[in-house]
């Protein structure tokens, strides 16, 4: 219960601390909305009816309060770009990027996971040499580029799959997961060969440990060895990496939707920065720093659950 | 089983980026067999034109909002116009033409100008256009209706009058020339407000349905009152695609028509897939100099400057050889106001520019900093040939690059620079083009003062003969030049590309996508 009380404070510092930093951070730019919006050739006056129209033109601190009040009363203001309610726009593009992370992560694990395995089980001085190439290639290539070699293979010249866009999961079930499949594939490609790297060497660390001897002297098969015993303590480094991997994947949706030409929340942040938007671009990092604050916690509570030393130290 | 596929499918991967990583420099063997329709050039010659069809258009930036009067983006407003239509229009020299109104007199004081409408026009919900539309939407830019002026230009209405429902006329504050050019804003239907969601207007083309973010989709309207330019085309989707090389793979892939703006780059690696358009998009980019700082507040230096700038250079270097040089403020797509002759005025001459800066006492050069938007990587080449053109007179230039929203700040509006590069998007009146260097207009930020040129102006602006206005407009940019105000370089042309089988996309001198002519031809 104690445990619960901290975690919960803590997460509440952390949504003021966020809320406070992206506010003034933000505030401090170079740049006024108002002129942004109404363009290069734009009179002082119709800056100064819109600033006042956006509320630009009173104090920062009142604005601040404004904006948090707001929030948990479920009101997150207007876009100034867009003129219309932010939680309108946001809710419009969290399923293409919740759908980007979700597919990403689930590619990573079902590719991720058993090609760890199964490359460490079989440590041989050519796979490892082999492998270590593959895997830093992955990790060093920006996500990016594999976007685009994804683009040119299976869009351009084979044309297996549509080259940008995508179609919403209500209207065709197939045709959302085909457009989702390379973006989703681009930005897993890199947390692929990271779950190899460590889940090979997590289980080549553990299998020199004297339990696994003990474990081998009882007469155990090397399968139940693997599953029931290296793999359980194995877990604990893998579940960090993978609660990493999802912070991970939402800054590379940022780019990826780009090249993919998919209207989420990375594409969004981009434009938002550039026009000025405060409210959208404060309630979205806000947004995220939420989702990464809860996975973390979660990941947390895995550990316990995995691993009831730490249960039990509280 | 399931781990050896996987497996396999890593290394085919693998083979393959390596393979990709190679390929670029084949690439012209897919261009040689990949077509064999007409290459770049010769494109204007039309064929049967053939009625129907679906066109893909590659839109970089999104949509900002449908309401025409809400929305301030350039590229929302150019796909928006084949929705909604305006009193006049502009043909592709700049002149303006009569769209929703029938004709216009402007009396002799050039206080009152009464437009005549079309009796055939319907808005896209089939209810009538007539004079009240037109009152509806002119006082909600004026600002007449108590709400705040949406237009600067048309605060200058004092008021409006319908003497039948087919008949306006508009009452002026003071004379000005560059009112005209105004009325191709558009008619909205009165009393309906809800053109952030479903928008009607009198246009070619009938709003479908908008996904954010993602498509805007048009489809053609039957009933357009000008029957003989009901557009070939059944639909026209937008699609946003903010990343430029995505829109080209998408191109090559079949997926995208046209490219409204297309690289050099781009051109190459599609190859003979497409055909293009291409000319000078009435822009006009300038090294601005700024007139109140030492040293550039003297005319030797800035002269100096502009006899050691080598445009030519920048135009081959920076945009290919796609661009046409300029001399003052003005690029030639408005041949009816251009001042032709000024861009030789400054024919490169680094000893004449050391003359100079000896003159006006700096032998030994100095410093200079150049603030760059680098949103837009064609000033910033631009940028990076003139940093190496001023050595040759000893200027040091400082390179400071800033991002677009801070260079509106501290440049645009606080004046906080010496040297800037920025380019001038396309105005349909040259009131607007010229205006930036009247001494006491707020957004002359190069600081400009010229009492000649300021009567000069004022004096086109109050003429009622075009071609005395013209005459104006000429001799005020000939005294930009003499006075080197800042540096004039180039009108880089807008490229665009179509596939094949796509023909009718014309140029003007404002961004415009004029849809209407666009058809495929097999």
């Amino acid at each position: 219960m104690r445990y619960f009380a901290y975690k919960f404070s803590s997460f509440l510092m952390t949504f003021i601390l966020v809320s406070v930093i992206i506010f003034f951070v933000f505030q401090m730019l170079p740049g006024n909305p108002a002129h942004i919006i109404l363009g290069l050739d734009a009179d002082e006056q119709q800056i100064r009816n819109l600033e006042i129209e956006l509320g630009l033109d009173r104090p920062l601190p009142e604005r601040y309060f404004d904006w948090v009040t707001g929030i948990f009363q479920g009101d997150m203001g207007e876009s100034l770009r867009y003129q219309l309610p932010v939680a309108d726009i946001i809710q419009d593009r969290l399923p293409v990027t919740l759908s980007l992370t979700v597919l990403s992560l689930l590619l990573t694990v079902v590719i991720g996971l058993p090609l760890g395995l199964y490359i460490a089980q079989k440590d041989g001085k050519w796979t490892s040499i082999v492998l270590s190439i593959l895997t830093q290639l992955g990790i060093s290539i920006p996500s990016f580029w594999f976007g685009f070699m994804l683009i040119l293979l299976f869009g351009v010249v084979l044309s297996l799959f549509p080259t940008y866009g995508y179609v919403p999961w209500s209207e065709s079930f197939f045709g959302a997961l085909k457009s989702f499949f390379l973006p989703s594939l681009a930005i897993a490609i890199s947390n692929i060969a990271v779950v190899i790297r460590y889940l090979r060497n997590t289980i080549l660390d553990q299998a020199k440990m004297d339990y696994v001897r003990t474990a081998q002297c009882k007469g155990l098969s090397e399968k139940a060895i693997m599953y029931g015993h290296i793999l359980r303590n194995g877990l604990i480094p893998i579940l960090t990496i993978l609660g990493l991997t999802i912070a991970d994947t939402l800054g590379g949706s940022i780019i990826i939707e780009n090249v993919f030409a998919l209207p989420g929340l990375g594409n969004l942040l981009i434009q938002s920065i550039t026009s000025r938007d405060f409210p959208l671009v404060q309630t979205m990092i806000l947004y995220l720093s939420i989702i990464v604050v809860t996975i973390n916690f979660i990941v947390d509570l895995l550990y316990r659950l995995v691993d009831p030393r730490i249960r039990s130290k509280g | 089983m399931k781990l050896n596929l996987a497996t396999r499918t890593l290394t085919a991967l693998f083979v393959f980026i390596l393979l990709t990583a190679c390929s670029n420099t084949d690439g012209q063997n897919h261009e040689a067999n990949g077509s064999n329709s007409t290459n770049g050039q010769e494109n204007n010659h039309s064929s049967a034109e053939v009625s129907g069809g679906v066109v893909r258009i590659a839109m970089s930036t999104e949509i900002d909002n449908l309401d025409p009067y809400v929305s301030a983006a350039t590229d929302t407003m150019s796909m928006m116009d084949n929705v909604f239509d305006g009193l006049l229009d502009t043909d592709e020299s700049g002149q303006l033409v009569p769209a929703i109104a029938e004709d216009y007199d402007i009396s002799d004081d050039g206080l009152q100008y009464t437009f005549r409408l079309k009796d055939n026009v319907v808005f896209h919900d089939g209810s009538e256009l007539t004079a009240e539309d037109v009152v509806y939407s002119y006082e909600k830019l004026a600002g007449l209706n108590g709400g705040e002026p949406i237009s600067s230009q048309f605060e200058i209405i004092e008021k409006i009058e319908t003497p039948s429902d087919f008949e306006v006329i508009i009452h002026l504050k003071e004379r000005s020339s560059a009112f005209l050019a105004a009325n191709i804003r558009p008619i909205l239907p009165a009393d309906y407000d809800n053109h952030s969601e479903k928008p009607i207007g009198a246009g070619p083309f009938k709003f479908e349905s908008y996904v954010v973010g993602q498509e805007l989709k048009l489809k053609r309207n039957d009933d357009y009152y000008d029957v003989d330019k009901i557009p070939f085309l059944d639909e026209v989707q937008f699609k946003i695609m903010p990343d430029p090389e995505s829109s080209i793979l998408a191109m090559q892939a079949g997926e995208i028509d046209i490219i409204p703006g297309i690289s050099a780059q781009g051109l190459l690696q599609l190859g003979d897939q497409v055909k293009t358009v291409s000319g000078p998009q009435n822009m006009v980019q300038i090294m601005a100099l700024n007139n109140s700082v030492e040293p550039l507040n003297q005319k030797e230096v800035r002269q100096a400057i502009n006899l050691a700038v080598d445009k030519d250079m920048i135009i081959e270097t920076v945009s290919d050889g796609d661009g046409i040089k300029l001399g003052s403020n003005f690029s030639p797509a408005m041949d009816f106001y251009y001042e032709a002759g000024l861009e030789d005025v400054y024919a490169t001459n680094i000893a004449e520019a050391k003359k100079l800066m000896k003159a006006a006492g700096y032998e030994d050069g100095f410093e200079l900093e150049l603030t760059v938007p680098s949103d837009y990587q064609f000033h910033v080449d631009t940028a990076q040939v003139i940093v190496e053109q001023l050595k040759e007179i000893d200027i040091d230039v400082d390179l400071k690059l800033i991002e677009f929203s801070s260079w509106l700040e501290n440049v645009y509006t606080d004046e906080q620079y010496e040297a800037t590069i920025i380019g001038f998007t396309g105005k349909l009146d040259p009131y607007e083009i010229l205006r930036r260097y009247v001494t006491d207009y707020k957004r002359n930020f190069i600081n400009f003062e010229h009492a000649q040129y300021d009567e000069r102006i004022d004096q086109a602006l109050k003429a009622t003969n075009p071609t005395e206005m013209a005459r104006m407009y000429k001799d005020a940019q000939s005294i930009l030049t003499e006075e080197a105000a800042s540096v004039f370089i180039m009108d880089p042309y807008r490229t665009i590309a179509m596939t094949n089988g796509l023909e009718g996309m014309k140029m003007y001198p404002i961004q415009k996508f004029n849809l209407e002519d666009v058809h495929y031809t097999e």
